[in-house]
């Protein structure tokens, strides 16, 4: 039996949603991820941290396969995704990532921004649709803004949008790229409280992030990520407060030094 | 410092409600600052009037005026050649419109093929970047003498006329400029905007067709539309093949009365035709530009 084939699905009870086995990246001769495991259980908010250039934004595009791995395998419930065979456009529909420059289509409204890939990906009747995106702009609190376009909307109100607009397909998994760097301080606290509620109500997420204090409030594990690997990782009490690795203890050191803890 | 409402400062339309009466220094500012416009609106029109008379009189004062008013401006000549002239103009028009939704329809596509990644797709990249590189550079009378004359030359069975030939040697040599126009629109599409469109899970070909060509035909348009008036000027051209357009309805009528008017009358109707496409462009750059911008979306 060939690799692939044994690969193609893991069964078992307690698969997690997302599953990278021994990841690698490498652009042109420079490792980015270097063999890197990590399991995003359901319902689980796992967070990445770690220095600039660590490789977080990379782990996150290549989990939605925006990016091919150079090695290893990625698992989406069970599937193997970096078959070559999968198709990757049915993949990423089951996944929603935001990103932290919002990338919002200009062009669009923000109702149009929401609707475009449940209507074109999904087909999906526009007024369902519709009404759907308008219950969700609702929630976020910002259903008197969907004829607007997005450069009409403030930092914090286009990312609430991106992540609507994320959400819109009902994901299985939800990837957040620092979705807060490019906000003014007095923003950031509208879009992680809406990150809190996504938490609450059970969505599976991994996200990187700068914000110390978001990752204690909603990480359930906290991963550093170092050279490639992931070198320490468990409870954010633990990986936050009582780093077993010098190297965590370093970075958390120059975090607090830079005043973000 | 007093303390303001952010309220009133981050809602317009309230703020606007409760404006207070101008203050007078507000007064008297506006009271100074019409009188400085009612000026500068005299010294320009002044400035225009006085431009334009000595224009004129360097004009009429001319010693040739008279020779060159007979053989260029005159009356009757004009009324006598606009018929025939307006005739040839049809036939630009027609071409016209054909030879525009032709060529952006090919420059269109070979555009998208240029931008196709991957092996599989290298006959099909090959094939549009050396059809641009190509035709970017011929000149379109080459172009034109060859399909005109070349092609029948052949005398193949059913070779298309001569103003079919003709309409397809413009369509190639502009597509190849409209080729480029557009695919310096699509590039101008930020790639996180692919990134998003594919992480929604949109297919290459849904995200060029809902991302990014709406974008880059936006930010495209206003070259498009000069390429378009260009067009409409070298649609002429093909009267070097044989058929009668409005140029080639001038020439004739000037042989005909040893007077230059029926190019004067064929310039002028030219300058009309483009008007509405002229418009057309300012308006569509405006309308892009307020789509876009704080101001004008709803
Ligand atoms: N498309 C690419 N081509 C070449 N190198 C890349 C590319 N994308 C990322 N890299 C490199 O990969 C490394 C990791 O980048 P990545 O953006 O994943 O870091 P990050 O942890 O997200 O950093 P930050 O916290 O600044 O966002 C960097 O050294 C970067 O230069
Ligand atoms: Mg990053």
């Amino acid at each position: 039996m060939s690799e692939l084939e044994r690969l193609a699905r893991l069964e078992g009870d307690d698969l997690p949603v997302l599953r990278l086995r021994g990841v690698r990246k490498e652009f042109r001769g420079n490792t980015v991820l270097d063999g890197l495991d990590l399991d995003v259980p359901e319902h689980g908010v796992v967070v990445l941290i770690g220095a600039s250039g660590s490789g977080k934004s990379t782990l996150l595009r290549c989990a939605n396969l925006l990016e091919p791995i150079s090695d290893g395998s990625i698992h989406l419930d069970g599937e193997h995704i970096t078959d070559p065979r999968v198709d990757a456009d049915r993949v990423r529909r089951r996944i929603g990532m935001v990103f932290q420059s919002f990338n919002l289509f200009p062009h669009m409204s923000v109702l149009d921004n929401i609707s475009l890939a449940p209507r074109r990906v999904h087909r999906r009747e526009r007024r369902e649709v519709e009404q759907r995106a308008l219950e969700l702009l609702e929630r976020v609190g910002l259903a008197d803004k969907a004829r607007e376009y997005p450069d009409r909307l403030s930092g914090g109100q286009q990312q609430r949008v991106a992540i609507v607009r994320a959400l819109v397909n009902d994901p299985r998994l939800l990837l957040l790229d620092e979705v807060t760097s490019a906000l003014d301080p007095e923003l950031v606290g509208e879009v992680l409280s809406l990150v809190r509620d996504l938490r609450e109500e059970g969505m599976t997420m991994l996200l990187a992030t700068h914000e110390m204090g978001f990752a204690r409030q909603v990480a359930d594990t906290v991963c550093f990520l170092e050279g490639g690997r992931i070198l320490e990782q468990g409870p954010p009490e633990q990986v936050l407060g009582e780093p077993e690795q010098p190297r965590t203890r370093q970075f958390l050191q120059r975090i607090i030094e830079a005043g973000r803890l | 410092m007093a303390l303001r409402n952010p309220a009133a400062e981050e809602d317009p339309a309230a703020a606007r409600a409760s404006e207070p009466r101008p203050s007078p220094l507000e007064a008297e500012r506006s009271v100074l600052r019409r009188r400085q416009s009612v000026r500068s609106v005299l010294v320009g029109a002044a400035s225009t009037a006085l431009l334009g008379g000595l224009l004129v009189t360097v004009l009429v004062g001319s010693p040739g005026w008279e020779r060159v008013r007979e053989t260029f401006f005159d009356a009757e000549v004009a009324r006598t050649a606009l018929p025939a002239v307006l005739d040839g103009l049809w036939l630009n028009l027609r071409l016209l419109l054909f030879c525009a939704l032709g060529a952006l329809a090919l420059g269109l596509v070979v555009a998208v093929m240029r931008t196709l990644r991957g092996p599989v797709f290298f006959p099909l990249r090959a094939l549009a970047s050396s059809y641009t590189y190509g035709f970017r550079g011929a000149p379109l009378i080459i172009v034109l003498y060859l399909l005109t004359f070349g092609v029948p030359g052949l005398r193949l069975e059913n070779t298309p006329s001569v103003l079919v030939l003709g309409g397809i040697a413009l369509v190639v040599t502009y597509g190849a400029y409209i080729a480029e126009v557009f695919r310096a629109g699509i590039e101008s599409v930020h790639p996180s905007q692919i990134a998003a469109s594919r992480s929604l899970g949109l297919t290459y070909p849904q995200t060029m067709r809902w991302v990014v060509l709406p974008q880059a035909v936006r930010r495209v348009s206003p070259p498009l539309l000069n390429d378009m008036v260009a067009l409409q000027k070298d649609v002429g051209l093909i009267s070097l093949a044989g058929p009668i357009d409005a140029i080639r309805a001038a020439q004739i009528a000037t042989a005909q009365s040893y007077n230059f008017t029926p190019y004067i009358v064929a310039g002028v109707l030219f300058v009309l035709m483009a008007i509405p496409l002229v418009a057309v462009t300012d308006w569509v750059t405006v309308r892009a530009a307020r789509r876009q911008s704080a101001e004008g979306a709803r």
